[in-house]
């Protein structure tokens, strides 16, 4: 039996760059002079191969012979698990391979010798499809030669469409196929059939083939039959997978945690690890000791089964291996796997520090683009800033205030790397020794830069990057027409905040994620940023026919801060719209519509507002082509102040003008009552009417329904008809100094339906797209007469809630409201799996330096990207607008 | 189109150039033109991708989170007289997924000439109809002593269907051979002697339960009809598809008539077809939810799933199966079955996709980690 060999998991190689060999002598040269950091090391290319015995004998430092961990003074037996050789996890120690400390040795293997070689649980499929394809006698593939070529190059094929999985398939499919005879083509040895008798147990004519039987087989396969099966010979053979020597890891991948009690908590891999080795060494001595054939194999087995779980503990026929609490041990493939893995977890899933989290509030008087920092939070975190001649006295000043005085500094770095924390007491010797080449860390100021984040960060605008302004309280503060982008409100929502620390982040950060930068939605080229609520109700009612004394218009300009009021007409009076038009450039011109169905025009000329009123159609967020207009002239810069102006501007007229919605908005004179009245009786009279018909079956049948479906969607428009009558009729009565009224009109918040459904009727209540079924039998609720199908007993609505809901009425409601709330509930799950199927497919597709689209692989995925090479972000709702730019030639 | 225009084929795509055609103002001077021309090419020029761009994670986001906002509500009415559709959000998962069963198969059957104005469109409609054998009978009488089926049967369905006895009788045989020792028609009945050792009522009642769902007449898998007026034209709508068979019909136009089950558009019109389809289909339920996203994102998302000729999922089967990279395949889903393959292969991971090279906290070849920067060596001095 051979002695080494043996693989293990797959290891990753790392293929340093050939320049980072030539560039070692200037790399040690930099070290020496760290004022300069830069990327000396980079990974070209990962290879993975399967471990051979010798490899892992030759990577290894120690042989592990011993289950024992520590001596009786704690310290680590040599030998056993815990060997100091293989790195060390206890601070003081230095690791006896290459005498590191702690954190800085990286951990050493070692290896134990099995004393009977164990099939590795991984590669239990392959080690079949290998024995049961290939010559139990001579090794070769039990495919005639004169075959070969075909069945290689088909295999090649499927492999390169299907993947290697059914390129195996594929081979035991032709090597079955051709086995009628049960003979070797090639030395015509009887062959028999061999099944896995699962997990690990292979049989020939229901006899046991033993590992060591396996592993002979394996080794008779040439390299070159193992290539018709798509494995590279090179970078694992096949007799490998049976292994018969076992990588110990390094102990600071399973490092021991130290209790309260000073008692040690040893790692799931340690326990499993000494299992195995206190096994095998019985192992070992029962064959020595020349043991019956029943023992060794009963302990051969419990080998296999250690070392199994070993590697996983999830094997569909074991039973899991466990803790004494029951609690089932975290093995190899657990570490690696699913979203708390290593890969997601740790791989993917990065940390960072400088950063900030708290709850967040609005502030409309800050800049769109500025983030408002508690002092708390500035004084934590810090922005580096190098020393030089030229700002040695600049920031001395920091130095001077120290850690607890705004604006001071926490931690000073000298030029040899080593960071100092400023103290009281320390501070005046920094202060003595400060001086070029040290690098700073100040307290946050005014000005500096920082990236906002709020979860979940499902685009690119969930992380943009804000100008800090340092300011009292608690919260970190945003300016609210900031709050679209990402998605956020004030009911307790918290944000993050990171501060770049390099000057490469930081540039990065300001030309790529800055607010202007990111006006422009790149999922449909309009602005996503915008005014809301108030300033859109305020702006409206501003630009419609507002007129007041100009004393007047000048207090509001100049309160939002707008000083220059050579643009505002010196009368008397002026009206909103020469108030509003102060705000925009003097050569802009604009057409649009407002949302008014009728003369709905609205013309900007010369930087005047000359008609229309301002709505969320021309302002709002998503939707305010004004604003695409402004972006598209004048630059992101521009339009965010313009923005930030118009969005005050209508805050502060409704502030002054005083705007409140209340009961009163949905009250409705006597007659206006009535109305709605006869509108809901005469319908659900209808409804009876379509009853009887159905009962006599006098009813029209739709075409492909049957007749109940026909009467219900009948009574389901008829209700809706009868509904969206009563909302006419309360629009018919609203005035226009109705606050709902206004705030629906300007697209600001709400909808005339929602005025209905107060004042009025709230209306048919559907579930699936129906009227509610559910419930007793053949009725919703116990209140009505069975097979009972008026409107009432089907979930209609037919008070508002101002009135107040009967009680069978406020059931229904409920109802529906119970089941859009399981829908969300539901459906957050599904669409993140979604997004992250969809993010995972297409990260990596770029357009080239050749215009055309491609993923990582090279492969072209488009010629044009969108085929026409238009980016969204750079459109107008993707497009280009061709009329606009005949027009302004 | 106008010359100066003309020129600008190559630079700028023609569906843009044939709008900028169409718009110029009548009797424009050639100076005018060249200006219109001249900032027309400036525009697209800005307008244009840059190289690096990352524009499948911005296609993947701009799908992924309107799908937040989506209802999961699968039941819509858009018209009364509709039919009912998955729309919203486990429509874009079933397109996306490549399902081979969709939830809510459905065709838009038009149709030629004389038919398109309403000629004969209930009868075309009821012929393309799957009908079973239970749809033209009234009743079923099982005779336990005598191991018979007496079938009654609804005369007037089998006469809008045009059947006869003798017809149905025949299919009745092809459909359940084997299962019948004799078969007997009278006009209004049919009487089955049911094979069976013994009197066994188990094989009776297995026939009867068999002889319900044969297929009788129409096509496969066409479940409902709806004859249905378009604008100007009549159209048929089914629940169901089968478009292999509605081709061969020759008074259905063909160009027109589409499904709403992408695999079989695949199946029966190839790649391009089906892209197209996907597109569309993706397209419509974005719309229907009143969200807005660009057409491009649709589109790179389709040609991801259709490039290697093969339609393929956004699963762990289709496209990430197809990455080139073995970490990126690995962390996504099932990380351990891609590292034993790999290593089996031998592969090498070149790292130049996003996700290795951030697990390894390197530079992304992305955007602005794409370009390089060359320079010359200074000349050391020793």
């Amino acid at each position: 039996m051979a002695k080494e060999e043996t693989p293990e998991k797959t290891k990753a190689e790392e293929n340093k760059s050939e320049e980072s060999s030539e560039l070692s002598e200037e790399e040690k040269k930099e070290i020496i002079e760290p004022s300069e950091v830069g990327i000396f090391k980079q990974v070209k290319a990962i290879e993975f191969r399967m471990m051979s015995p010798k490899l892992i004998k030759k990577m290894s430092v120690a042989k592990i012979v011993t289950p024992e961990l520590y001596d009786k003074e704690g310290y680590p037996v040599d030998g056993g698990l815990m060997d100091i050789r293989l790195g060390v996890i206890d601070p003081g120690l230095r690791c006896k391979t290459c005498g590191a400390k702690l954190k800085e040795c990286p951990g050493h293997f070692g290896y134990m010798e099995l004393a009977r070689p164990i099939i590795h649980i991984s590669f239990i499929a392959i080690v079949h499809t290998l024995i049961s394809c290939s010559c139990r006698d001579c090794g070769k593939i039990l495919i005639p030669d004169q075959k070969r070529e075909s069945v290689e190059k088909e295999s090649e094929k499927i492999q390169k469409e299907l993947g290697i999985i059914a390129r195996r398939l594929y081979i035991k499919k032709i090597v079955t196929s051709l086995k009628k005879v049960n003979k070797c083509p090639h030395c015509n040895a009887r062959q028999y059939k061999i099944t896995i008798e699962k997990p690990t147990t292979f049989l020939e004519n229901d006899k046991r083939v033993s590992p060591i039987e396996v592993r002979m087989r394996l080794e008779k396969i040439s390299d070159e039959d193992v290539s018709i099966f798509g494995i590279n010979p090179l970078a694992s053979r096949p007799e490998w997978m049976v292994l018969t020597v076992l990588a110990i890891p390094p102990v600071t991948m399973r490092p021991s945690i130290t209790l309260e009690s000073g008692e040690r908590s040893e790692d799931d891999l340690t326990h499993k690890l000494g299992d195995i080795i206190r096994i095998n060494q019985r192992l070992f001595e029962n064959i020595n000791a020349g043991a019956p054939e029943i023992i060794i194999e009963d302990l051969w087995d419990l080998l296999q089964y250690h070392i199994t779980t070993f590697f996983d503990n999830n094997v569909a026929q074991l039973p899991p291996a466990r803790h004494r609490s029951g609690q089932p041990l975290k093995t190899i493939s657990e570490r690696i796997k699913s979203k708390e893995g290593r890969i997601r977890h740790n791989l993917a899933g990065k940390r960072t520090n400088f950063s900030a989290r708290t709850v967040i509030s609005p502030d409309p008087m800050l800049a769109l683009d500025e983030v408002g920092v508690p002092k708390i939070i500035a004084m934590k975190l810090s922005v580096p800033e190098a020393v030089t001649p030229w700002n040695l006295k600049y920031l001395k000043a920091f130095l001077e205030k120290g850690p607890g005085k705004y604006p001071g500094c926490n931690y000073v770095v000298r030029p040899d790397g080593k960071k100092k924390k400023i103290t009281d007491e320390t501070k005046e010797a920094a202060l003595e020794e400060l001086q070029p080449g040290y690098i700073i860390e100040r307290h946050l100021m005014d000005g500096d830069i920082a990236i906002f984040n709020r979860q979940p960060s499902l685009h690119r605008m969930s992380m943009m990057c804000h100008r800090i302004k340092v300011l009292p309280g608690r919260t970190l503060r945003l300016n609210p027409a900031v709050c679209h982008p990402y998605n956020a409100d004030f009911d307790g929502d918290e944000m993050n905040l990171h501060i770049p620390q390099t000057e490469e982040a930081r540039a990065e950060a300001e030309i790529l994620m800055s607010i202007p930068t990111q006006l422009i939605s790149p999922r449909y080229g309009l602005s996503i940023i915008g005014c809301t609520q108030d300033s859109i109700s305020g702006n409206y009612l501003l630009t419609k026919d507002m007129e007041i004394e100009r004393n007047h218009a000048v207090q509001i300009l100049t309160s939002i801060g707008i000083t220059n009021l050579k643009r505002l007409p010196s009368k008397q009076k002026v009206t909103g719209k020469e108030i509003f038009s102060v705000l925009l450039p003097s050569d802009f011109h604009y057409k649009g519509n407002s949302r008014d169905k009728e003369d709905n025009d609205v013309i900007i000329k010369n930087g005047s507002l000359i008609k229309g009123v301002i709505d969320s159609n021309t302002i709002g967020q998503e939707a305010g082509l004004m604003l695409r207009d402004l972006h598209k002239q004048y630059g992101p810069k521009k339009t965010i102040t313009i923005l930030e102006n118009i969005f005050r501007l209508g805050n502060q007229v409704l502030l002054d003008l005083g705007f409140t919605t209340g009961l009163h908005d949905s009250d409705l004179p006597e007659d206006g009552r009535k109305r709605i009245d006869e509108t809901l009786e005469k319908a659900e009279q209808d409804v009876q009417i379509l009853i009887q018909q159905y009962k006599d079956n006098k009813l029209d049948i739709f075409p492909g329904r049957t007749l109940r479906e026909t009467l219900e969607l009948k009574i389901l428009e008829l209700l809706n008809k009868a509904r969206n009558e009563t909302a006419h009729i309360v629009a018919e009565y609203s005035t226009n100094e109705n606050a709902t009224v206004i705030m629906a009109a300007s697209g600001a918040k709400g909808s005339p339906l929602n005025l209905a459904q107060m004042a009025a009727c709230v209306g048919q209540q559907a579930m699936r797209g129906k009227r509610i079924e559910k419930g007793y039998i053949s009725r919703t609720l116990s209140h009505f007469k069975k097979g009972d199908l008026s409107p009432a007993s089907k979930g209609f609505i037919r008070h508002g809630f101002k009135k107040g809901l009967a009680p069978h009425e406020f059931f229904f409601g409920a109802m529906t409201g119970r089941d859009s709330l399981m829908d969300t509930a539901l459906r957050t799950p599904k669409s993140g799996y979604l997004y992250r199927r969809l993010a995972n497919a297409m990260q990596d597709i770029k357009v080239e330096y050749d215009n055309t689209v491609r993923d990582s692989g090279g492969k072209i995925i488009q010629f044009t990207y969108g085929e026409d090479g238009i980016d969204v972000s750079k459109s107008e709702n993707g497009k280009i607008n061709v009329k606009k730019i005949i027009d302004s030639i | 189109m106008n010359p100066t225009l003309k020129k600008l084929i190559g630079k700028i795509p023609e569906n843009i150039l044939e709008e900028a055609n169409s718009l110029l103002p009548k009797g424009a001077s050639a100076s005018k033109i060249q200006k219109i021309a001249d900032k027309l090419l400036e525009e697209y020029d800005y307008a244009k991708v840059a190289a690096g761009e990352s524009v499948g994670i911005v296609s993947a986001e701009s799908i992924g989170e309107p799908g937040t906002q989506m209802t999961l509500n699968t039941f819509h009415f858009a018209g009364v007289a509709e039919m009912n559709v998955t729309m919203g959000l486990p429509r874009i998962i079933e397109i996306l997924d490549c399902r081979k069963k969709i939830k809510t198969p459905m065709m838009e059957i038009y149709l030629k000439s004389p038919y398109n104005k309403g000629k004969d469109i209930r009868k075309l409609a009821l012929s393309i109809k799957e009908t079973v054998f239970e749809e033209v009978t009234k009743e079923f009488l099982i005779n336990i002593v005598e191991s018979k089926v007496e079938i009654k049967l609804n005369k007037e369905r089998l006469k809008e269907l045009g059947l006869t006895l003798n017809n149905l009788i025949t299919i009745i045989k092809k459909g359940a051979k084997g299962q019948i020792q004799n078969i007997k028609g009278d006009s209004d009945k049919i009487t089955v002697k049911v094979k069976s050792k013994e009197e066994n009522l188990n094989e009776v009642y297995k026939f009867k339960e068999k002889v319900r769902k044969v297929f009788v007449k129409g096509i496969k898998g066409i479940k409902q009809v709806l004859p249905v007026k378009r604008g100007e034209e009549f159209i048929i709508i089914t629940a169901g598809t089968n478009l292999k068979k509605i081709f061969e019909l020759n008074w259905v136009d063909k160009e027109k008539t589409i499904s709403n089950d992408v695999i079989e558009i695949y199946d029966t019109l190839g790649i391009e077809a089906a892209r197209q389809a996907l597109i569309n289909e993706v397209y419509k339920v974005i719309e229907a939810q009143g969200l807005n996203v660009d057409i491009r994102h649709i589109m790179l998302t389709a040609d991801t799933m259709c490039t290697s000729g093969v339609m393929k999922g956004i699963t762990r089967y289709g496209v990430v199966s197809e990455k080139s990279s073995v970490l990126a395949r690995a962390s996504f889903e099932t990380p351990i079955k891609h590292i034993i393959n790999a290593a089996l292969i031998g592969e090498k991971d070149e790292l130049n996709s996003v996700i290795e090279n951030v697990m390894l906290n390197q530079a992304v070849p992305i955007g602005t980690g794409l370009p390089g920067l060359v320079t010359k060596e200074k000349e050391s001095k020793k």
